[in-house]
Order: C-alpha cells, then structure tokens, then sequence
C-alpha cells in the first residue's frame, strides 16, 4: 500500500469508519460549501469613521505609521515620508494602475517597478484590503503587487483605500471569493500586522527583524463623494 | 537528537537545571512576560472564550473527518499546480524532503521554524546528504550555531542570556571586525539579519513548517513576526511544506476563529505581524514566488491517536500557552523534557509519539496545578491526559515509585547543604508565586489529603534557612 493508502486507512480505523460513508461526505461537503462564520469579534463591526479610527489604533499600537490623505495628495505623502526620515527619494513599486497613475512628477521621486532583488531600500505596494478589527493590512501576489516587495526592503509604504478597510478577516474572505473565485486563491495572500520584530533574545521585542524596519499605511479617501 | 532522546532521564535533567545558574538566570524571564502580555490581550477581547469553544469544535469536527479533509486538501493543491506527499513516519519525511532537495539540484536551503522539522530531525537529514540547511527564525538560528534543539516550541532560544548569543556569534561571524559592540540585544539582531540576507537570496530551496492547512483551497499557511518564513518561501525556485495531519482546517472562516486565539495565547499579540496564505507555485504573470511548490503531510503516530483517549492533544496548536503558565517548565526549562516537545503538551505528547517505554516519565512532571488548561485556546484537557499516562505506565510497571523518587531527591539534596539550600530557595519562590495570587492553595499536589479540606498557605517565597540567617538566627 502507497503511505498515502497507508495513512488514510490508519484514520478510518482509528476513527471505527465501517463503511457507511454518506453521512460523513455530506458534512465535509457541507462545511467546504457553506464555510459558515464563527464567533466574530464587535470590535471592528464599526461603520465609517469610527471604522478608520479602530483600524488606525489598531495599526499604530503594533508600531505601524499612518496618514489619511486624499486622492491627489497620494505621491505627495510618498514623498514626505521619505524626507522625513533622510531616506533616498527612490521608491521601488508594482504594475498596479492605482500606483502607476499616481502624480508622481511633481514630487523628485525615482520610481522603478518590478519585483525586488533585495537592493532596494524603499517599496510602494498598494493592499488588497484591510482589517479594522486587528489593523492588519491584506495584499495579493501579481504583477500589480509583488510579494518580495512587502520582505525585502527596509521602509514599506502601503497604499490602501479607506473603502476598502473591512471590518473582519470573514469580509475580506467574500472580497477575495468575489475576485478569485469559491475555494481559490492568488499564490499568496499576506496579512501583515505592524513592521517584523524579534523578541528572541531574552525576550526583548526589537523591531526590524527580516523583513522591514518601518511600516507606513496612507489611507486614501475619496473625499469628492463623501 | 531524535535518535537519542533523553526523556527517560527527566529527573536527572532536571535537577541538573535547577542548578544551572545561568539556566536559571533566562528562565527568569518566562515567568512573567508571557503571562502578563496575555492577560492583557485577552482582556481586549470579550469574545475569547466563545472563540476558544468555536476553536475547539472546529477542531474536533475536523479530526471526527480527518481522512476526508486531507483528500480535500490534496485535490486542492493538485488543481492549483502543487504536490502532496504522504509520509508514515520521520524517516519517510526525511527522505521525501532530501528526494526533492537532490532533485531541485539543491546545494543549499533556507528553513522557517518548523516543530515537525524538529520532531523527524530533517536537518542532519539534509546535511549528511552534503546540502547546507540554514535556520533562519532568530531563535532557531542561534541555537543551530550552538548545537542545541529548542527549549520552547515559540521562543526557542529563551533558555540563552545575550552574553552567550554574543559569544556565538563572535565565534562563527569570524569575518567581521573582532572589535565590533555586540553588547546589545538589537546589534545582534542587526548582524544576523545581515548575514541571513545573504543566506536567503542564495537559496535553492526553501522549507517552512505550517500552522495551518484549508482544505477549502489547498492553502497552507504561516503565523510569525520576523519575516524569515516569507523570505524563505517566496526567495527559492522551491517551497517544500512540512506539515502533520492534524494540521488541516476546513475552510477560511475556520481558520480565522484559530487565529483569533492563537496570537493572543502564544505572544498577546491581536494578531502576529506575518499570517501568510500559501497555495500552489507561481501562477503565469507573477514576477516572484516559487515555481515548485510541495507540500509533505506526516503522520508519525498521529492517526494512531484518533479515536482514543489522547485524541483531543491532536486539536493543539502550538501556541505555547500551556509551558508559559506551567510551574515545572519555569523551574527546568524545555531541554529537561529530553525531547522537542516540553511543557503540559509535550508530556502528554511525546508518549503518544515516541513511547511509553521512552516519553512516559514525562507526565510526572506535573504538580496538577491545572494551569494549562486553563490557558490552552483550545481546552485540551492536559492534566487529566497526563493522568491517563500515569495511569497506563503504572499498569506497564514501568514507574519507579512515586515516594521513592520523592525520598530520593530529597536525600540526595539532604547530604548537600549548600545544594539543599539553593534548591529549597527556587523551590519556594516557584510555590511563592504558584500561590501568589491569593496567598493560598486550593490543591496541592500529593497533600490532596491536607487541601481538600482547607488551604495551604503560600510560602512567602523565602525558605526558612534564609530567613533564619538574615535574622541572625545562626549565631
Ligand atoms: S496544548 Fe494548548 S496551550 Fe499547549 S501548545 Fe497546544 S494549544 Fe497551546
């Protein structure tokens, strides 16, 4: 018998399976089909405002930065981040439109797009989604948002529409089906909560482990259709 | 270190490390911090107990259908470009992995933290088959210089002071300048990131363990803070996961009801920095991420464990909770354990996994004070299995008596004053601060017949010898 044959005849013994298998196959099915929600915290369940404001002290408690600006004011920001803390102006970014419709002429920036090698000391990656509920941001591999853009770099700054904070991970689960799919999903799917950090030696919590030294989140309104 | 389980000589171990000073020194710091930053989570959070219900049902729904999740699982990897390996035991793991690794043409392999890794000792696997393995997790990097296996399932290294870290490096890093200030934890930090940059970009293959598996999608995922895990898996052409049964979930909203109360319960944390869904290799129009994805299910005694009376230990998570909270651990730390799993969850699994004959010293190391389970996320009964062990080794004859172990520890500290003072001291300090949230016991390990009726008063955490001579009592 192949390890495969192997194992799964050891569980259904283990589990005293005899042969009547309908039952247990409908609720599997069930379950994969209705993927029914558990408990779900009220703490993010907050409309608006006061949705922003939970994800952004969510955000900032685990040593995130923040700005909310307005659509026009998105490359600006970008730049005034970086002067603000002596770091070359040259950002490295992904294929998305949102990112490369941004107006960055005005602000002296160096934009180059691609995946990162590891050289590069700035990266822009606009998120998928994100979560009020835990100040996590949510972003997908592609061309539009490479994954290495998110480790390799010392500063990452994430772009992300204030419409697009959902309250829960259960939310962003039907965003992501919307997109992709029932029971798919892109190669990798990173929830990042805060900068990397060690606490590691004698438990002393150091930021900038592997990944990047400093997390900075612009949140954009649309304050035209506000 | 597989081979050679210590476990039989727990009490041996043990009493070696409560008077190891330095031991005793790092461990100072599991005493509090754990505890203290998950309290304070959890009292963010209204609904975690109605989430560590939820988690533990989902759990036992998964394990009451294990074989049909796993299939799930697998269809699901397949359609989405990967491969499924099923592998009996560690030594079919280990070749599996190597396999691939020759396969892959690999002459070196970054790996994230991974318990199962530890637990089918797939490093010296990959070694002697002449391929470097490179730790990349902090903590498990550092003790990879040092030869050690971790002392903690989530803090590895927490049994080592920074003057020892700073010592290793010094003594492997022999191309930086000899001169350099490593005196602080963040320029040590520093200097491994530098030298794992490169580690992780030259890598042929990368290996991570998995916190969870989602048969809805074939995904497998990781929870960490550092980043390493990432790096690891998304820098090489291949991304090889190691990963037990146990470890699958049926769809996405149950794996975010286990999150909810796994990074509260390991690091008091809402949530860990990285959670990162992983399914399939690179798709067409992706610039990066791997381009061989696979993915090596173990068994190792775990379908064994169904049906029977150490199947909800199967619903663990690996968070940690159970040794942070538990009063032996913080006295002899991890590697008294003798094997990769110490604390409350290793006790009662290590048995299952290794034997009876080997791992069932184990569940003595217990003072039912029942603090695991009232920490573990997901109400696994911890001292009731550790119970169920006692119970089973008596019958096996294997258990050298209770009053007799007890007697003889005690003579052999009795003929050591200096030891016997030095022991007592830890001893009482340890029941100090077991009792010290209201001064008294309810329970007291082998005095049931003192406690059931009354409370036994906490030592105040000095022996009466210290007390005698602070007072000038010996003159
Ligand atoms: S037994 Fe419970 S507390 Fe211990 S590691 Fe497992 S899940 Fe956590």
């Amino acid at each position: 018998m192949s390890a495969r044959d192997d194992i799964l005849a050891n569980i259904r013994r283990s589990r005293g399976v005899t042969g009547n298998e309908a039952p247990r196959r409908f609720a599997v099915t069930e379950r994969l089909s209705g993927a029914p929600e558990g408990v779900v915290p009220a703490r993010g369940q907050v409309e608006g405002a006061a949705r922003i404001a939970m994800f952004r002290t969510q955000a900032e408690a685990v040593s995130a930065t923040m700005a909310i600006v307005g659509a026009a004011t998105v490359a600006d920001e970008i730049g005034r981040y970086l002067r603000s803390h002596d770091l070359p102006m040259s950002v490295r970014r992904g294929d998305d439109p949102r990112l490369a419709s941004l107006d960055w002429s005005q602000t002296g920036i160096d934009v180059s797009c691609g995946p990162s090698d590891g050289a590069d000391l700035n990266a822009v990656s606009h998120a998928f989604a994100g979560i009020a509920e835990t100040g996590t941001l949510v972003l997908v591999s592609g061309a539009d948002n490479p994954t290495t853009l998110n480790f390799l770099p010392d500063n990452h700054i994430v772009i992300l529409a204030a419409e697009d904070i959902d309250p829960d991970m259960e939310s962003v689960w039907r965003r992501l089906r919307t997109r992709y799919g029932k029971g798919v999903l892109p190669r990798t799917v990173n929830m990042i909560t805060g900068p990397s950090r060690s606490a590691d030696i004698e438990q002393t919590l150091l930021l900038g482990a592997h990944g990047p030294r400093r997390l900075h989140i612009v949140i954009v309104e649309n304050r035209d259709a506000a | 270190m597989v081979a050679h389980p210590t476990t039989t000589h727990f009490k041996d171990n043990a009493h070696r490390a409560m008077l190891d000073a330095q031991l005793q020194k790092a461990l100072a710091n599991t005493r509090t911090g754990f505890i203290e930053k998950r309290v304070l989570a959890v009292s963010k959070l209204p609904e975690f107990d109605a989430l560590r219900d939820s988690a533990r049902d989902i759990k036992d729904h998964t394990l009451a259908h294990l074989d049909l999740y796993l299939e799930a699982f697998e269809t699901k990897v397949t359609e989405a470009g990967g491969h499924v390996h099923w592998a009996r035991d560690a030594e079919e793991a280990r070749r599996i992995i190597v396999d691939l690794c020759k396969q892959y043409d690999a002459d070196s392999v970054t790996k994230g933290k991974s318990m199962i890794s530890e637990e089918i000792g797939l490093n010296s696997a990959i070694e002697a088959a002449g391929i470097k393995a490179v730790e990349t997790d902090l903590g498990e990097y550092i003790i990879q210089l040092r030869h050690e296996t971790p002392s903690h399932i989530i803090a590895p290294a927490i049994h080592l002071n920074k003057e020892q870290v700073e010592q290793d490096f010094r003594r492997v890093h022999t191309e930086l300048p000899k001169d350099r200030d490593l005196s602080q934890p963040t320029q040590l930090l520093t200097e491994a990131r530098a030298i794992l940059r490169e580690k992780f970009l030259a890598a042929d293959v990368g290996i991570t363990g998995a916190n969870f598996l989602v048969a809805e999608t074939g995904t497998s995922i990781i929870v960490t803070n550092e980043g390493n895990g990432d790096l690891t898996q998304t820098l090489p052409d291949t991304h090889i996961v190691i990963a037990s049964i146990e470890k699958i979930v049926p769809t996405l909203e149950d794996v975010s009801q286990l999150l909810r109360v796994l990074a509260p319960s390991a690091t008091g944390q809402d949530m860990s920095v990285y959670t990162t869904f992983s399914t399939g290799p690179r798709r067409a129009g992706d610039p990066d991420g791997p381009t061989n994805y696979h993915v090596v299910l173990l068994d190792n005694g775990r379908s064994n464990m169904l049906g029977g009376e150490f199947e909800e230990m199967l619903r663990c998570i690996r968070c940690g909770a159970c040794m942070n909270h538990c009063p032996v651990y913080h006295s002899v730390g991890g590697h008294a354990y003798g094997w990769v799993y110490p604390g409350p969850m290793g006790s009662v699994l290590t048995p299952s996994l290794i034997g009876v004959e080997k791992g069932g010293n184990l569940p003595n190391a217990s003072t039912f004070c029942g603090r695991c389970e009232e920490a573990c996320p997901v109400r696994i009964p911890l001292p009731k299995m550790m119970r169920h062990w006692r119970e089973r080794e008596f019958e096996r004859h294997l258990s050298p008596s209770v009053a007799r172990y007890g007697l003889s520890a005690w003579a052999f500290f009795a003929k050591r004053p200096k030891l016997y003072q030095f022991a007592t001291g830890v001893a009482m300090r340890l029941l100090g601060w077991a009792g010290s949230s209201r001064g008294r016991f309810a329970s007291l390990p082998m005095a049931s017949g003192w406690t059931k009726f009354r409370d036994m008063p906490a030592p105040q955490g000095r022996t009466f010898q210290s007390q005698w001579r602070d007072r000038g009592g010996a003159r």
